[in-house]
């Protein structure tokens, strides 16, 4: 088995999918069966009753049976973080807490200071923290420091599509913590950008909305299924290493001499 | 006396549990702050509502 290992929880998708801006409630529930994914991304907000209130959508994502991933999207400070993570806890009765500390609106950029110190305080607490993070190393240190046992470095801003904005960062990251669960959460429009990171050996990709905004979000997210399996697979079976010159697939040894 | 429930001016209520029982939300999967500071489900009964005091009550949502 090539099961993933978050927090001691094992699951066999190494896809992780959010639930915000699908067309329907039904197609966000068909978009998670299509996409395989055991593990799904909520907020909290406002409660503000009737059809389009939190109660229906929560009995949804139940029905859906996955492992629920709330995050604290939205939050600038540490203590908002917390705070939400608080609520969250107790609502969704997981220690998981995908913890985001904005820094900046243009780019949804992590705070980091903000995060590693939200994170310092969330882990002490018990909880267990996914950090939405930079790919930068020396936060990546910090966090780990801090507690957190699985690393989310963005590929791109939230929402972008722009795939993976700095390979050779990602690459970096990977090589520097091999044992560490590293998901690459953000940014990612296309399968073959996830399925890039994970030739990467990143251990599992979250995405939201290239699928809920892909004009058949059913459809996309099967394509990212496949698309994630076969980049895993793909690491697993070692790729062969890049070189400048050719080298001659066809054997040299027995060329016929025309002359 | 005026609280603050999710950003809108409502009456008083005696405390968080009697607040959510107005909002037809005592059974609902929601989670409650008073003033900035997270208060569990067990303490709703005794956590009193003053004049001004602003009330969170979240539900889960859509959410990456």
């Amino acid at each position: 088995m090539d099961d993933l290992d978050l927090y001691g929880r094992r699951l066999s998708s190494r896809l992780l999918l959010g639930t915000a801006q699908y067309p329907s409630p039904a197609c966000l529930e068909h978009a998670v069966r299509a996409a395989r994914s055991e593990i799904v991304t909520v907020s909290l907000r406002r409660e503000s009753g009737g059809p389009s209130g939190g109660q229906p959508f929560w009995k949804l994502v139940q029905g859906l049976g996955c492992r629920i991933l709330p995050n604290t999207a939205g939050c600038h400070t540490v203590k908002d973080a917390v705070t939400t993570a608080h609520m969250a806890r107790e609502l969704f009765d997981t220690p998981w807490i995908k913890l985001e500390v904005i820094g900046d609106d243009d780019t949804l950029r992590p705070d980091v200071f903000g995060l590693v110190e939200a994170a310092r305080i969330l882990c002490v607490e018990g909880f267990e923290v996914f950090p939405y993070t930079t790919d930068d190393l020396g936060v990546a240190g910090r966090l780990l420091d801090a507690g957190c046992r699985v690393l989310m470095p963005w590929a791109a801003p939230i929402g972008s599509g722009r795939g993976l904005t700095d390979p050779y960062a990602l690459r970096t990251l990977r090589a520097h913590f091999p044992d560490v669960p590293l998901i690459v959460d953000a940014g990612i429009g296309l399968p073959s950008q996830a399925a890039a990171a994970m030739e990467m050996g990143y251990d599992a990709v979250l995405l939201n909305t290239a699928v809920a905004r892909a004009g058949d979000p059913v459809r996309m997210a099967a394509a990212f299924a496949a698309a994630v399996g076969a980049g895993r697979s793909a690491w697993l079976a070692g790729p062969m290493g890049e070189r400048d010159m050719a080298s001659p697939s066809t054997p040299v040894m027995g060329l016929a001499q025309w002359t | 006396m005026t609280i603050f429930v999710n950003g809108e001016a409502q009456a008083h209520a005696a405390n968080l549990a009697a607040l959510l029982e107005r909002m037809a939300l005592s059974g609902a999967a929601v989670a409650t702050a008073v003033n900035g500071c997270f208060v569990p489900r067990s303490q709703r009964e005794r956590t009193r509502l003053d004049d001004g005091d602003h009330v969170e009550v979240l539900a889960p949502m859509q959410g990456g």
